[in-house]
Order: C-alpha cells, then structure tokens, then sequence
C-alpha cells in the first residue's frame, strides 16, 4: 500500500510537472520566463521514427520541396560549392560513459527516437549536373573521417570539423573525390564529447574558422573539470591552427554562420534541460567578441541556475542576454543566412533548423523556421518553411539538421532522421 | 504462544534472507555520507556514488522485501505481528530510497537537499528493519 502510494504520489507529481503546457510561443528578444520547475520524473516524449510514404514536408504556397538524396548514413550539416554541388557531413559521435544509473535509462529512452543507422564518419557529394533539379550523381568524397559535422569551403581548402579535429582538403572546381587523406589543422576538444558535434564556419576574408564546441553535461553534472575549453567558440586562425576563445557560455552552439555584409558572426544555441517544459529557450544570437552568454551559472541574462555550484556572481553579472529566443527545447541544428534568390517573402532573414524536443510532453520543433530580419536583426515571429515531419499520433517522419542556402535559389535541408536531403525551391511562376 | 515467549527461542532469518537484508543499511548508509562529501566539496564525483549506492540498496533490498511479503503467507497466524511491521518497515524503506533514486537522477546540485534528507530517512528506516529482521522471529509451527 505504501509502495502504491508512493507510486501514484510520483506520478502526480510527474504530472504536476506537465502542467502549464502548452505555453504561449517563446520568440523574440524578450521572452517570457516561467519559474524553474521539475517532477520526481523529467518530462520525455520521444516521438518514434514514422515513415513518409508518398508525402512529402509542407513547404509556404509558392514553394515545393523535393528529396535529391536518400539511404544516406546520418547526414547532419551541408554546404553547398561554387558549382553549386552539395557537400553532406555525415556521422555520428560522442563518447561519453555512463556514469550514473539515470544515464543508462535515458540513454535508451532518447535512443528510441533516432535513426538505427550506423553514421557514415564521411562526406557525400550531390550533384545536379544538367541543373534539372534531380541530383542525378551521389558520390563518396571523402571517408573515414570521425564524426565530421561543420563544414567551410575558403582559401580553395574544404575544412571539415571532426568531433576531435579539424582537418582540411585541397579542392578545386568540380572536384568530386578528395585527392587524398586529409591535413590537420587543429585538435578540437574532444574529451567525453558529450554534446559532440562541432558546428563550424568562415570569417568572410577566409582568415579565421570559427568552431563551435558544446558543454560535456545538461548543467555541470559531469563535473566542472569536465568543461574545460567547452560551452564556446573558438576563433581558429585557418592558415596555423592556433585559437582562442571568441565567446564563452554558450551550452551548445550546434551552427554558425556569418552575416553577409557585417560579417558579423551569428549562432543557434541549445540550452539547458530539466528545469521545465517552458525553460531555457534555445537561441538566435550575434556573438560579441570576448562575450561571455551565461552557461552554466545563468540562463537569458542574469537568471541564476542553483544547479551549477560552486556559483559565479561575477559571471553571472557579465552575462550577455542573447539576440532572440526561438523556444525551449526545439533543439536549433541549423541555421543560414537567406538571399533575395528565395522570393520576395522570405528574402531578409535566416532559416533555421530543429531537430525537434524530447524534454516535454508535447513536441516541439521538428520543423525549419524562417526568422524574419529588418536592419540586420531579427525582427518579428517566426515562420514555419519546411513543416509537417510531426504526424497526428505523436510519431515523427524526419527531424531537421543543417540547413544551407544555395544562392541560385533553394533552401537545402539535412534529416538525420529519413537519412534524406530535402531541397526547397520557388515553384516554377 | 505463551509457552515460546517462555523460552525465549527466536529463530533467526534464513541465511540467504539474511545476507539479502545486509545490503540497504550500509548502501544506503554510504549514499548519505557520500551526499554530505558532495555538499561540502561540490565534486559530482560523489553524487554520482550516491546513485549507484542507492540503486545497489533497491536492487538487493527488493528482494529482502519479496523474501519478507513471502513469509508473511507462509507462516502461521499466531506470529505474524512482528512479521508485518518488519514487512512494513522494510517496504518503506524501499519506497522512500526509490524516491531517493529518482531525486538523484536530477542533475548536479539539483539534488541537494532533499537528496540529503531522503538520504538520512532511508538509512534510518533500513537500520530500523535491519534491527527487527536480526532480531528474529518466533515460528509459530513451533507453538503447536
């Protein structure tokens, strides 16, 4: 009877930890902060992987999108070449041990709502040689890589972020295989690499490399020894390999890109989890040279995380409150730049990507948002661009990755989910 | 009954019952000091012994609660008022070093204090079950 008790006791309260959802949409500059809040049981919902079928994703009327690759092995960011050939990273890393019962439960929990194929550790080249629009010819341009995931081509050098490295390629024109096993820049932080995906992009000048390099833990719970060199942007110099942090205190900046024109550095951050449905709201943000943006001690400025101690006041007073709050858990993956190529509607802003959450009982994400600029910032809501992977039963068809602008006019989108690259265009006028 | 309490003649655990309810108190016993090093010291280190401590405590423990819910049917009406509050006792301890898990699956200092407290509660609701279970209990088959 106790044991019964306690039984329903918990689940009142794992309930009582749902409540208030769903909350009104998390966006913009300054979004509504509810109290941190957490059952006996962290809200999970993992939407299982569901299949398409004959359907396809929902793109804005005007637009169509179209699959160019199939059966790939987890592809996660792309870029697309002078050419106009796509270069997908695809892979999967991380190595971090369980250390606690939790992790092996919730190991097998999220594990449920990814793709059971192995990652490729490789880059595939797609290319549209008679610009048709059907990617006729799929090929290997490089394997044998760890996990690679950023991706930059500049000073006629492809450079790919390993989960531990970065390394880089001669490439010329039209080139569809490397010559040759790749050169290495740079060690990246590597060690347990529990968020390990290393977003990368250029400076315009093609001088600097700014790779992103997650936390090792939700908040701290690795241990503080474990985040050294984490939760930041390192400015690597693309000709020697050295770095230095650029910002700190970003839990996981999972993509980067530069703004054309400023050249001003921008990033999609994920957040931290645990502490509620409506909290923290991943983020759009400009990175300030030197910016330190809260991770671990605070989230969204100046808002105190008690988990991560020993505390930092003086940390916490310097936090930089981010540009604009896409919501909580959506789990931004991609982010890039738009160009008047893409149609009047959505000519002046940047796309991003999310994977979608499993932090909350009902979904999020799972959808490329387009987040309108005005004056070089983000200004107004978010619209949806590439929807409708959520089905009605709570399953999932794909979850969004990277997403690339091809300046001739279409919106690429990996899904590490079907194993597919979508491509969005204008329908033919 | 009366002729037992004569004697004095208590029968101990069964061995094996016995070394299952050997487990909880030291483990849950370790969990708590273990919580007081992370309190003092921040390290995760020993949030994450505390853990496995407690979840080594429910693992054993759950079958020291099965042996003792099991007796409770196979032993005859006369004794079994200790048998209950030992059951009782040793299922509470069970339940609150469940929740105890489920606190300590929160992340870094979330779990503190109440980890803590929960953390005291079940030791000393083990070294109340341990107490009663060594104590032994009188068969009733030997009354007849």
């Amino acid at each position: 009877m106790i044991r019964s008790s306690l039984l329903i006791g918990t689940l009142a309260l794992a309930l009582a930890a749902c409540n208030g959802e769903p909350e009104p949409p998390q966006y913009g500059a300054s979004p509504n902060l509810p109290e941190p809040q957490r059952g006996l049981l962290p809200s999970m919902k993992i939407p299982r992987p569901a299949q398409w079928g004959n359907d396809l994703p929902k793109v804005p009327q005007g637009y169509k999108i179209q699959p160019i690759a199939t059966d790939l092995k987890i592809p996660r960011q792309t870029i697309v070449l002078p050419n106009g050939d796509i270069l997908v990273a695809e892979g999967s890393g991380g190595n971090a041990p369980t250390l606690r019962p939790k992790d092996l439960i919730a190991g097998f929990i999220k594990s449920l709502g990814k793709s059971s194929v192995k990652g490729g550790d490789r880059l595939t080249l797609l290319r549209d040689a008679d610009g048709d629009g059907t990617y006729e010819m799929q090929g290997v341009f490089a394997d044998k890589l760890n996990a690679p995931y950023g991706l930059a081509l500049v000073n006629g050098s492809i450079y790919v972020a390993n989960q531990d490295a970065l390394v880089r390629f001669a490439y010329q024109d039209g080139q569809t295989q490397a010559s040759g096993p790749p050169v290495k820049v740079a060690d990246l932080p590597a060690v347990i690499n529990h968020h390990w995906t290393k977003a990368m992009t250029a400076s315009a000048d093609g001088r600097f490399l700014y790779v992103g390099i997650g936390s090792n833990s939700n908040i701290t719970e690795r241990g503080m020894d474990a985040e050294e060199d984490r939760a930041m942007v390192w400015q690597i110099d693309s000709q020697t390999g050295a770095h230095k942090p650029y910002a700190t205190g970003l839990r996981n900046p999972t993509a980067l890109t530069v703004q054309p024109g400023s050249g001003q550095l921008w990033a999609v951050v994920n957040e931290r989890d645990e502490i509620g449905p409506n909290l923290v709201p991943d983020y759009l943000t400009s990175l300030q040279e030197g910016g330190f943006y809260g991770w671990p001690y605070s989230y969204w400025g100046q808002n105190v995380d008690p988990r991560a101690q020993p505390q930092d006041p003086e940390k916490v007073a310097a936090a930089i409150r981010p540009d604009y709050a896409l919501g909580s858990h959506v789990a931004a993956l991609g982010v890039s730049f738009s160009t008047p190529a893409m149609g009047e509607n959505f000519a002046d802003g940047v796309f991003v990507g999310e994977h979608g959450s499993w932090n909350r009982s009902v979904p999020v994400g799972y959808r490329v948002i387009f987040v309108p600029f005005r004056d070089g910032k983000p200004a107004g809501e978010p619209i949806d661009f590439v929807s409708g992977f959520l089905v009605d039963d709570g399953n999932t068809r794909g979850r969004p990755v990277g997403v690339t602008v091809d300046p001739r006019g279409a919106l690429i989108v990996a899904d590490d989910l079907s194993n597919t690259i979508w491509r969005v265009t204008r329908a033919s006028p | 009954m009366v002729a037992l309490s004569h004697l004095g003649v208590s029968r101990p655990l069964h061995p094996l019952h016995a070394i299952l309810l050997a487990f909880p108190l030291p483990l849950f016993l370790g969990a708590l000091i273990s919580d007081f090093a992370y309190r003092s010291s921040f390290h995760i280190q020993w949030a994450n012994f505390s853990s496995w401590l407690i979840a080594g405590g429910l693992f054993v423990g759950a079958f020291a609660v099965l042996w003792a819910l099991i007796n409770l049917f196979r032993r005859g009406p006369a004794s079994k008022g200790r048998l209950v509050v030992y059951f009782v006792v040793l299922l509470a301890t069970w339940g609150f070093g469940f929740v105890n898990a489920l606190i300590h699956a929160k992340d870094a200092w979330a779990t503190m204090p109440e980890g803590l407290y929960l953390s005291a509660i079940t030791t000393l609701l083990a070294l109340v079950a341990a107490w009663i279970g060594y104590s032994g209990f009188h068969r009733a088959g030997e009354v007849k």
